[in-house]
């Protein structure tokens, strides 16, 4: 312990101080991401080894004319729309559960960190993996089965905002869901089938038009069936709106669905967050 | 809570103006803390002054770690007036929080990141943090830097803890329970890194079940029971001269052992060596702060035994009925 000058601290506890510490905190959360082999294996491989399995049991060619396309295709945007439901809802909910139920959060509650500071660490390791995921996914589908991707920038730009959008609104939620289960212990069990739930409900394993009505319904009030749409609409044909619901895309409605559930996301997260189990 | 959280407590402070050395650290006025019908702390007044180390001492569930918690501002009190470093614990933001050190009573941390990787991170947090290599150094962990927090045994990973405690330089350490699972070199190790800092003027305060630490480290000490304080003053003042009292013992020729109190243990023995000869088993012995804190629990329990149930709960209250175990039970979870 040297007693080192000590010049007068004149640190501003504000607004940039919380984002700087928050984009170092980035790097610190993707080691410990990638150093938790079981978490890499099932969140990040995850969309991947599904995209094998329903392209090696479906082939064949779904479409008409000229616009039929490979089922491994047909399948490549419901998987990555289920990748991010999985990198933004599934693993900050289990991770935050957890972190809250070992101490982790506990003790960085009383650091002088904001709880931003770790929001913003969460959605940089999310972005990040969430990215080489969807990466590798895509690289899979292209190398393996030959799948043929757009080439003009409108879809990829299209691409982006869906999935920036899809993102951060499914990081939020997963946020908030991780106040619910009581336990480190619980939360994979009260996680996992939500998020499974969603996603065959939502379009990403079975066609959405499969679904009864009334599930069509209660599901097309979810955010990933829309990510999920939006998806389609890079990935597919245009002559595939015809098999959507209402006949067309819905980008604008697709956007609204989203911003909506992010800011359901935002109030839920900023009002249930807490470091520690508290009660008063 | 009305009162602006920057002013010194009415009729409590006095002792200094904030900035000199005797300024108090932290103010309790009449703190209390309930969960549904279970008191976990009723009503305990103290206030440690700049530089000192002050040790809170009682049974486990006598309130504590509830008390240290409230003051960490991890919990929000019942009832009563605080003030840590002039703040409110409630209020406390985050030029306060880099002011402080905090040892909870249980560790625990995502496995795989290294103690250095772990402690490099924490650093970053503080606007003045100590340097990595010397709190390393300073806790004995230098060989353990490069492994995992999770490949760590129990007392490595509380070392870890109290690093991790101190990395911020704070003003105010907590340290709950910080020896819990060190060896005796570890705990002679840990004391050493305690005076450096006291002498550094750092301000602590230590919950701890070693009583011989306790009397080691501590300038003045509290022996809270049944959420309520039983004795509080200077380490070697604590409990009031009667209960310091030598005793001599020794065994006669009959083999009868016997015991006195008393004052002049020197005159005793020579008297005993004059009448019968060397006597067998001769000790002099002077209570230490253990044997003075064992004398009021027992007190405390004794006479909440007497006063049936109408005393502050403790753990003895398991015996008073069902639900208000329950209730005991609810609130000890709850701590943990």
């Amino acid at each position: 312990m040297n007693a080192t000058t000590m010049t007068p601290a004149t640190t501003h506890f504000g607004v940039p101080r919380t984002l700087r510490l928050g984009f170092r905190r980035i790097g610190f959360e993707l080691r410990q991401y990638f150093r938790a082999g079981d978490q890499v294996f099932f969140t990040f491989l995850f969309p991947t080894l599904m995209f094998l399995v329903f392209a090696t049991i479906f082939t064949g060619d779904i479409g008409e004319g000229p616009d039929a396309v490979s089922m491994a295709t047909y399948y490549l945007p419901g998987l990555i729309a289920g990748g991010i439901l999985l990198s933004g809802v599934q693993g900050p909910a289990l991770e935050i559960a957890a972190e809250k139920s070992d101490g982790t959060l506990k003790r960085l509650g009383g650091t002088p960190v904001s709880p931003v500071t770790y929001f913003i660490g969460k959605l940089g390791q999310v972005f990040v993996t969430a990215i080489l995921q969807i990466a590798l996914l895509i690289v899979v589908a292209v190398v393996v089965y030959g799948v043929v991707l757009p080439t003009d920038a409108a879809a990829w730009a299209r691409f982006a905002w869906i999935f920036v959008l899809g993102l951060v609104t499914c990081t939020l939620l997963g946020i908030a869901l991780s106040s619910v289960p009581r336990t480190g212990k619980s939360a994979s069990a009260v996680v996992i089938p939500i998020v499974l739930l969603i996603q065959f409900i939502s379009g990403v394993y079975i066609a959405f038009a499969m679904l009864p009505e009334w599930l069509q319904n209660a599901a097309g009030m979810l955010p990933v069936k829309w990510i999920a749409q939006g998806m389609r609409s890079v990935f597919l044909p245009d002559s595939f709106k015809a098999a959507e619901v209402s006949g067309s895309w819905d980008l604008g409605l697709i956007a609204l669905v989203l911003i909506g559930w992010l800011a359901v996301g935002l109030v839920i997260s900023r009002l249930t967050f807490r470091w520690i189990h508290r009660n008063g | 809570m009305t009162e602006s959280s920057d002013r010194p407590l009415p009729g409590l402070l006095g002792l200094g103006q904030p900035g000199t050395m005797t300024e108090n650290v932290i103010e309790v006025r009449d703190l209390r803390k309930t969960y549904g019908s279970f008191t976990a702390v009723d009503g305990i007044s103290f206030e440690i002054r700049r530089g000192e180390t002050f040790a809170l001492l009682g049974p486990n569930g006598a309130g504590k770690s509830t008390t240290i918690e409230i003051l960490e501002g991890y919990r929000h009190r019942t009832s009563g007036d605080l003030r840590v470093l002039g703040v409110d614990p409630q209020r406390g933001g985050l030029d306060w929080k880099a002011r402080l050190g905090i040892v909870l009573q249980s560790s625990g941390e995502a496995g795989n990141v290294t103690v250095r990787e772990l402690l490099t991170e924490f650093a970053g947090y503080y606007p003045r943090p100590r340097d990595v290599d010397e709190v390393v150094a300073s806790v004995g962990l230098e060989e353990k830097q490069r492994t995992r927090v999770g490949k760590l045994s129990g007392g490595q990973q509380r070392r870890l803890d109290v690093a991790l405690g101190i990395i911020g330089r704070p003003e105010l350490l907590f340290l709950d329970e910080p020896t819990t699972g060190f060896d005796p070199e570890a705990r002679r190790q840990f004391w050493g890194l305690i005076n450096t800092l006291k002498a550094e003027g750092t301000s602590i305060l230590l919950t701890t079940h070693y009583l011989d630490e306790a009397a080691q480290l501590g300038d003045r000490a509290a022996v809270i029971a049944g959420g309520q304080i039983a004795a509080i003053g200077r380490v070697d003042e604590i409990g009031g001269p009667d209960a310091r009292t030598p005793v001599v013992r020794w065994t006669d020729s009959d083999g009868t052992a016997h015991e006195q109190r008393t004052d002049a243990p020197g005159a005793v023995v020579a008297n005993l060596f004059r009448a019968a000869g060397e006597p067998r088993g001769l000790e002099v012995v002077r209570p230490t702060l253990e044997d003075i804190y064992l004398t009021l629990i027992r007190e405390r329990s004794a006479a909440e035994a007497a006063h049936g149930s109408e005393a502050p709960a403790s753990e003895s209250s398991d015996a008073r009925g069902s639900t208000r175990t329950a209730d005991v039970v609810a609130a000890i979870s709850e701590e943990l």
